[in-house]
């Protein structure tokens, strides 16, 4: 093992210019000249524009310009896009309703986007927007997810009649009605997964320049995936051609699926850096942040699971009603579809799924992609689902998943929807996690709480995630516009130290060093002198950014075919330069040696040797620096249990957790410290949703939960420290055999937390977030 | 418009500001120091928290006249020169940043908390209070056992 290579807990290489304040955030970075822009934004949920009055704005001290839909509309820019085609159960592909990055003649949600005004200052910027007078219409709103669809209801899209945006049946449904019409017991479960604002804590920005000799647009981003916004910009909204714009982003603070979107502020300043020739920065406020970045989950659920006498599952059926808000983000339509109900086997073998998704359009902001996306709601349905069948069967939580587990040896498994687990061991994983957890000594615990009036409960989730973003071929089956593979470049300067260039991005997940301890590994170059560089598409050659714990499991599997090729081609060269024979040219540990001697050339000198060629294989190219595509040929399947212990006081309905564990199998791993903090993250997201957490929209659809005084954020004296160990399995997938990690804690926390609560208070189900008002009134009826 | 004189990071400085500008736009508009953040605009998050004589404020609730003629340290002040502050230097050691967005917050209220509570630590002290800085990263484990690691080694 190199002496910072893979599985050594490395410090991170980022963490200086953090801790030291020299970060380089979008709102950091200023440019000669710039101006600011500021956005008027409909406080109506639903209305009609029927004129709108720039003047008083354009006589504002500062103002520049004041732009609306109708600028945008005849420069041809526009509209935003979904890039996921999803078909209805009536043969048609999903209603895309038209997405203004300006409104155009309408606004659909409080914080839609009505106009842009550029100024001298931020200050005056936001004063000119004030003095935008636009003359509504206020209309119905609707932004109810269990309910958009029903007759009667306003309609926000022509286009989709009933606020449909599709019904997605998914399944053999004969199939599964007989199995549960001859079913032993059936289970049977309503549940909301509740709507959540993502909230990176740096809020988005963007800060746009245009040379006009060049012709040229440079757009610092808020993104987790620059070269996506570069080709959707040029390819679908028109801002300029791929190769006239360059995305910078630079250091993003937190993404968690939040900074993966195209959004009308990021396409307005690009855009608008043009028309008046100056550049021009935009910073969200969090206000803004709540009000128009995409959110995430919003479901109404019913899960059914038959069961024979045995407690085996027989069968599955799900109805879901799923709020995509008022026009289609990003990646919208793929969420609660194919991330969602392709996770239904969830560990286990159960034959039979039915499911069928039910889009809506609401008066709300734009839901898409949250840390999870879809993975997090199909985990919670089921794994809540698994604990109400072990109640109705009286069976012990763990002993009714352990009846049901896909065995070890069955991998790798097909799952009757679509997906081909890698590998699993999932009672290992149960195993340590209940020892880990001390579950056997759970009833004493539970006991001596009682005597302090508290009442303890315990919860289990086994999840499975499927990550590592994407084969692209099974992606472009599935209606995906673009492919999901991950490119790489690994650079040896002429004086031995590397750039590593990659297509993914770090926003919080330690690429800087995990990279480099690949990089390291493979190549035997000190860690010190490797640089991993990304987020410029000026610089990295191609990627298709970080989402769905791709990263690594992606990303990293191209910098190690990279370092193959540099390998292959420094055989050649210390060849020549050791005059022996290529085939007689081992490489190991930064050295090429001819076997069975010690004559050796460094990898540095090999890199010297490759730029300054006076003595040099004939034929062979110079230079050292070699780039690699990774097309994964699946995806990634992390799995494994988590355990929450709470203690609720019914006198309260305060919850406590007070101990946590969680058992995860990840693949190999390469820095375990920073594996441990990504799981950390994840649970307290996960925490966050069942216990604190919910966005929510009055009848009007005005946001009540618009600032961190009305949305509950996670804080530390929320939440206990945690118990993690790892129970790995090798994919035979990935050449690294790595997993991913980034989102598993989301995934697996909520139901462990929930399913605690409703142990310890003995009833079937509390809904998230399980306020203190909530398990109140849930300690009452069940008291 | 006013004029502030103040003492930031050991350093003089003076600056003309609207009397509506806050001290966190000071710093980093004014001063270029970038370091501290804006991650809110209720007072909540905590990104924006620096020392004014000796106590931890958080930056976007005060406005740059008030600390006129005060003693100002912010993240980029804490190092000499290359060495971190044991503060850092314990959130380094112990993984307590990923995004790096809410740290120099997360660093200014951790050395507010050992001066007010001293360099032996327990863990519930440092959560609550803490409870004053947001993180959608770390989940806190390890920002608590950076404070307390970097406590203890502040006392050393």
């Amino acid at each position: 093992m190199a002496e910072n290579g893979i599985g050594v807990s490395v410090r991170r290489k980022e963490d200086n210019r953090f801790l030291i304040g020299k970060g380089r955030y979008t709102d950091d970075i200023n440019v000669a000249g710039q101006t600011y822009a500021a956005f008027v934004r409909s406080p109506h949920a639903h209305a009609t524009i029927n004129g709108i009055d720039k003047s008083a704005a354009e006589a504002s001290v500062g103002v520049i310009a004041v732009f609306t839909g109708d600028d945008l509309a005849a420069d041809g820019i526009g509209p935003l896009i979904c890039g996921v085609t999803v078909p209805s159960d009536d043969g048609e592909p999903h209603r895309a309703p038209a997405h203004p990055a300006l409104a155009q003649g309408k606004v659909n949600y409080v914080g839609d986007h009505v106009a842009v005004v550029i100024a001298e200052t931020q200050a005056q910027a936001r004063e000119g927007a004030e003095k935008v007078g636009v003359d509504y219409t206020a209309l119905p709103a609707v932004t109810d997810t269990g309910s958009a669809a029903d007759d009667g209801q306003p309609q926000i899209h022509d286009v989709a009649p009933n606020n449909m945006c599709y019904n997605w049946p998914f399944g053999d449904k004969d199939a599964v009605e007989a199995a549960f019409a001859s079913a032993h017991k059936v289970s049977t479960l309503d549940l909301v997964n509740n709507r959540m604002v993502t909230n990176p804590m740096e809020p988005r920005a963007a800060l746009a320049e245009y040379n006009a000799g060049t012709e040229e647009i440079t757009l610092h981003l808020t993104t987790q995936n620059p070269h996506v916004h570069r080709l959707v910009m040029s390819a679908f909204n028109q801002l300029a051609p791929e190769h006239k714009l360059r995305i910078v982003s630079p250091d993003v603070g937190g993404g968690f699926g939040a900074k993966i979107f195209v959004y009308a502020e990021e396409l307005v300043v690009g855009w608008s850096c043009r028309k008046v020739n100056r550049p021009v920065k935009w910073t969200g406020d969090r206000t803004e942040a709540f009000l128009a970045d995409a959110h995430g989950r919003d479901h109404v659920a019913t899960a059914e699971m038959a069961l024979d006498e045995n407690g085996k599952f027989l069968a599955m059926r799900v109805m879901t009603k799923a709020n995509l808000g008022a026009y289609l983000s990003t990646f919208a339509t793929m969420v609660p579809s194919y991330l969602y109900a392709f996770l239904f086997a969830g560990q286990y073998t159960t034959p039979l799924i039915y499911s069928e998704v039910k889009t809506v359009f609401t008066n709300t902001a734009p839901v898409d992609a949250s840390r999870g996306a879809g993975r997090p709601e199909a985990t919670y349905l089921l794994e809540r689902l698994v604990d109400v069948a072990a109640a109705d069967m009286g069976l012990e939580p763990a002993e009714i998943r352990r009846r049901n587990f896909i065995p070890k040896d069955a991998f790798p498994y097909q799952t009757p929807v679509v997906q081909c687990y890698d590998s699993g061991d999932y009672e290992t994983a149960l195993d340590k996690a209940l020892a880990l957890a001390d579950y056997d000594g759970f009833a004493a615990r539970a006991e001596e709480a009682k005597s302090r009036g508290l009442r303890r409960g315990i919860g289990l989730s086994s999840y499975v995630e499927a990550c590592g973003i994407a084969p692209s071929a099974a992606v472009g089956q599935l209606g995906a516009g673009v492919g999901l593979w991950e490119s790489a470049q690994v650079r040896f300067n002429p004086t031995g130290n590397v750039q590593v260039f990659t297509g993914t991005h770090s926003h919080g997940q330690g690429h800087e060093t995990t990279f480099a301890q690949l990089v390291t590994e493979q190549l035997g170059v000190p860690i010190e002198n490797i640089e991993v560089i990304h987020g410029d598409t000026a610089k990295t050659q191609f990627g298709m950014g970080t989402y769905g714990s791709r990263s690594l499991a992606v990303g990293g599997v191209a910098i190690a075919k990279a370092c193959e090729k540099l390998i292959a081609k420094g055989k050649k060269i210390a060849a020549h330069a050791l005059e022996a024979a290529e085939g007689d040219i081992e490489f190991a540990d930064g050295n090429f040696t001819i076997a069975g001697t010690d004559k050796a050339m460094n990898i540095a000198e090999v890199a010297f040797n490759a730029y300054v060629p006076h003595s040099y294989p004939e034929g062979l190219e110079p230079g050292f620096d070699e780039n690699a595509f990774f097309d994964p040929m699946n995806f990634s399947f992390p799995a494994g249990t988590h355990i929450c212990e709470v203690e609720v006081d019914p006198e309260t309905g305060v919850v406590e957790i007070v101990k946590y564990s969680a058992v995860d199998d990840f693949g190999k791993l390469i820095n375990p410290m920073i594996v441990e903090g990504q799981v950390h993250g994840g649970i307290v997201h996960g925490i966050g949703q069942a216990l604190l957490e919910v966005c929510r929209y009055d009848s009007e659809g005005q946001l009540i939960t618009a600032t961190y005084m009305d949305y509950a954020m996670p804080r530390a004296d929320n939440v206990p420290s945690f118990d993690v160990d790892y129970a790995p399995t090798d994919p035979p997938h990935n050449p690294l055999g790595v997993k991913g990690c980034g989102e598993a804690g989301a995934i697996g926390a909520p139901p462990a937390v929930i399913n605690a609560i409703t142990n310890a208070l003995g009833v079937k189900h509390i809904d998230m977030p399980a306020t203190p008002e909530n398990v109140w009134r849930a300690a009452q009826g069940a008291a | 418009m006013p004029i502030v004189n103040m003492n930031v990071n050991g350093n003089p400085v003076t600056g003309e500001v609207e009397g509506r500008t806050l001290l966190v736009q000071f710093l980093r508009e004014n001063l270029g120091l970038t370091g501290t953040h804006i991650g809110c605009d209720t007072s909540q998050c905590g990104s924006c928290v620096v020392h004014v004589d000796g106590k931890s404020v958080k930056s976007c609730t005060l406005l740059a006249v008030m600390a006129d003629g005060s003693e100002v340290t912010t993240i980029e002040g804490l190092a000499n020169g290359a060495e971190l502050h044991p503060m850092q230097q314990a959130f380094m050691d112990n993984h307590g940043l990923q995004c790096g967005f809410c740290t120099p917050g997360m660093v200014m209220s951790a050395l507010d908390i050992v001066n007010r509570n001293g360099n032996e630590l327990d863990e519930n002290t440092v959560r609550k209070e803490l409870a004053g800085n947001i993180c959608r990263c770390t989940g806190y484990h390890n920002i608590v056992k950076s404070v307390t690691a970097g406590a203890k080694a502040m006392g050393d």
